[in-house]
């Protein structure tokens, strides 16, 4: 039996605690008038900064909202200046609808660095329950040991996921349509695409399906880990059989509602644009991230002497799935980059002109932390069984999938404003706390060795 | 120094033959080469045979498959007739870079494969002509060979063989 130890506990609560406190700071700071907005904007441009970038958007044919804004405010400007007598009300109207916007971009950014950092956490606890039900059906003869720390992450899969139901619906009715436009009757009205698209973008489908989904993860979620439990006391397979099923079902039902929960959760952030293989994207994203997190769970709890049987081969294995899967997300992302920019239509090339205009840093740095670096660093057979290794790899892993899921949801959200500050990173630590309490709580219920698993020999005298 | 004499010690049972192997070992023989019909699991351990390189080379030949494209896309698309087709920026190689991954994967992947494989008959001596090096035509079947040379010391050799439970111990004269 594991005990959580006071130690990691308080470090889990204090995280909680520290990013409570950051997020609430995110939120009032946030709260700017249009005046303190105007001010702030004007200080800018006196540096310089801002005139060169309003330069910059104007002369991008593929103009997003931003520069639509920005470049019509250039031209009347340009006009004023040239014949001497501009049309100054006009001039007004431009300057108070970018001033409007950079504002409700400002409110934006805590709400959506709350929701990042909850759908990041939700989809480890997924991932890992997608990888889980793949033992079972697979039959995998390794990875018995290793079913019980999958159960323990998984269960964070059931808050976490209503926790990123419950940001995204209270971003509509408290928040005023922080992170999803399409739930705004006003620019549903405005807007003839999005108005196309209702019979799928309504609040009340959004919320009901993604209750559905929830509901079918976690039967299956709470099923498996019934059996699971049952299993050690048994004395025929009836319980392991009634997993394998279960978790045949699970798995169809899962990729399908995987798939929809991404258009719904993530793409609909911006709901002029679409892809095909975006639920396939995050999919890998959440399968690289799951099993990253039960490998440097299972070092950590091998170190504290818990899991004497899990040898370097587990590991090894563990590895070699986050360097197979690292190079899967890859090959989804590029292959979703590159069918865009080869065809470059310019309904669905804005999606990546705003990320590489904006976000440069990020949605290159993103490549580098979670492709150049894994596909090295993991390549070694010798090193993935070094457990301080894995876990370094591990740690850029979890990072670079983070900015991924930024990547996503912020160019929609806040635009250009984004910075990776308060907010963003108290957003992680409330949700790391939270994740970290739930899950070594749920790990100290039950043996974390299953005993009459019908490969649990197997596993234990797994080498490789 | 290659002896003039070997034993050839036959088994037909792949455990048995690790047991001996071991055995072997532990009297701190030398082994000259074990013949076998398909691969046995930790043979190379219980050997001391030293880790394959293969995989270092692979590697290395990806490296180059990866240079040739980068080089070869570089001069043909960028320096030496950068034409426009279809809109492509052709100003410089990062800007059309996504256009050339595909060929840069497969280049790279072509070179690791193949002239690992290249690498592989090269080491392992083996190409079409070759006269086999079998010693007995049982061992491509059911059965396993061990040769170990000989070096005065015949008698102890046999009785350490079929102590190990060989099935059958010839003493074989190399100097024809």
């Amino acid at each position: 039996m594991y005990t959580f130890s006071s130690k990691l506990k308080s470090v889990a609560i204090g995280l909680m605690i520290i990013g409570a406190i950051g997020v609430v700071i995110g939120f009032v700071t946030s709260n700017k008038d249009f005046t303190q907005v105007e001010t702030m904007l004007a200080s800018e441009s006196h540096n310089g900064e801002a005139a060169d970038h309003h330069d910059a958007n104007a002369e991008d044919s593929h103009a997003t909202e931003t520069s639509h804004t920005t470049e019509a405010h250039a031209e009347t400007a340009d006009h004023a200046i040239s014949d001497g007598h501009g049309d100054a009300h006009a001039e007004v109207d431009e300057h108070t609808k970018h001033v409007n916007h950079v504002m409700h971009a400002m409110h934006k950014r805590p709400w959506a660095a709350l929701y990042v950092a909850a759908f990041f956490f939700f989809m480890i606890a997924l991932g890992v329950l997608a990888f889980y039900a793949v033992q079972y059906a697979a039959q995998a003869g390794w990875s018995p040991l290793l079913l019980r720390v999958m159960e323990g992450i998984t269960a964070y899969m059931l808050p976490g996921a209503l926790i990123v139901l419950l940001i995204a619906a209270l971003s509509h009715f408290i928040g005023h349509n922080s992170i999803f436009v399409w739930m705004d009757p006003e620019v549903v009205a405005h807007d003839k695409l999005i108005a196309g698209k209702t019979g799928w973008l309504n609040i009340w489908g959004f919320i009901i399906r993604g209750l559905i989904f929830i509901g079918g993860w976690f039967l299956y979620r709470h099923f498996s880990r019934k059996y699971s439990i049952a299993q050690d006391k048994a004395d025929d397979n009836k319980n392991f059989v009634k997993t394998f099923r279960i978790s045949a079902a699970f798995l169809v039902f899962f990729l399908y509602t995987e798939s929809m929960m991404s258009w719904d959760w993530i793409m609909s952030v911006d709901p002029h644009w679409f892809s095909t293989l975006f639920g396939w994207y995050v999919l890998a994203g959440m399968m690289v991230c799951g099993i990253t997190v039960i490998s440097m769970v299972t070092i950590y709890l091998k170190s504290r002497g818990y899991l004497p049987k899990v040898n370097d081969s587990h590991i090894h294995d563990l590895a070699k799935f986050m360097f197979g899967f690292s190079i899967f997300w890859t090959y989804l992302w590029f292959s979703q980059f590159m069918l865009i920019w080869y065809s470059n239509i310019p309904e669905e090339v804005t999606y990546f002109v705003t990320r590489f205009q904006d976000y440069q840093i990020p949605f290159l740095g993103m490549v580098v932390m979670n492709f150049v670096f894994p596909f090295l660093v993991l390549m070694n057979s010798d090193y993935k069984r070094i457990p301080w290794f894995v876990i370094m790899a591990g740690v850029i892993i979890l990072c670079g999938h983070y900015i991924d899921i930024f990547n996503m949801i912020m160019p929609a959200t806040v635009g250009d404003q984004w910075s990776i500050g308060i907010p963003e990173i108290s957003s992680i630590l409330l949700f790391a706390g939270l994740f970290i309490f739930i899950v070594f709580t749920a790990l100290t219920k039950h043996p974390l060795e299953p005993k009459r698993n019908p490969f649990i020999k197997e596993s234990e005298h797994f080498h490789y | 120094m290659e002896a003039s004499k070997v034993i050839h010690a036959i088994y037909t049972d792949d455990d048995v033959l690790m047991n001996a192997v071991k055995k072997v070992k532990a009297a701190r023989h030398h082994i000259e080469e074990i013949y076998t019909p398909f691969p046995v699991h930790g043979l190379d351990k219980a050997m001391g045979l030293a880790p394959t390189r293969i995989a270092i080379a692979s590697f290395m030949y990806g490296c180059v498959g990866l240079t040739v494209a980068i080089v070869m896309m570089n001069f043909i698309m960028i320096e030496d007739w950068p034409q426009d087709i279809g809109g492509k920026p052709s100003f410089s190689y990062i800007e059309n870079m996504p256009a050339f991954v595909p060929i840069m994967f497969e280049l790279t992947v072509f070179f690791a494969a193949h002239l690992m494989v290249i690498t592989f008959y090269l080491r392992s001596r083996m190409w079409p002509f070759k006269k086999a090096e079998n010693p007995d035509p049982r061992t491509t079947d059911d059965h396993f060979l061990m040769e170990i040379p000989v070096h005065g010391n015949e008698n102890e050799l046999t009785n350490l063989l079929k102590e190990t439970g060989a099935v059958e111990i010839n003493l074989i004269d190399k100097t024809h």
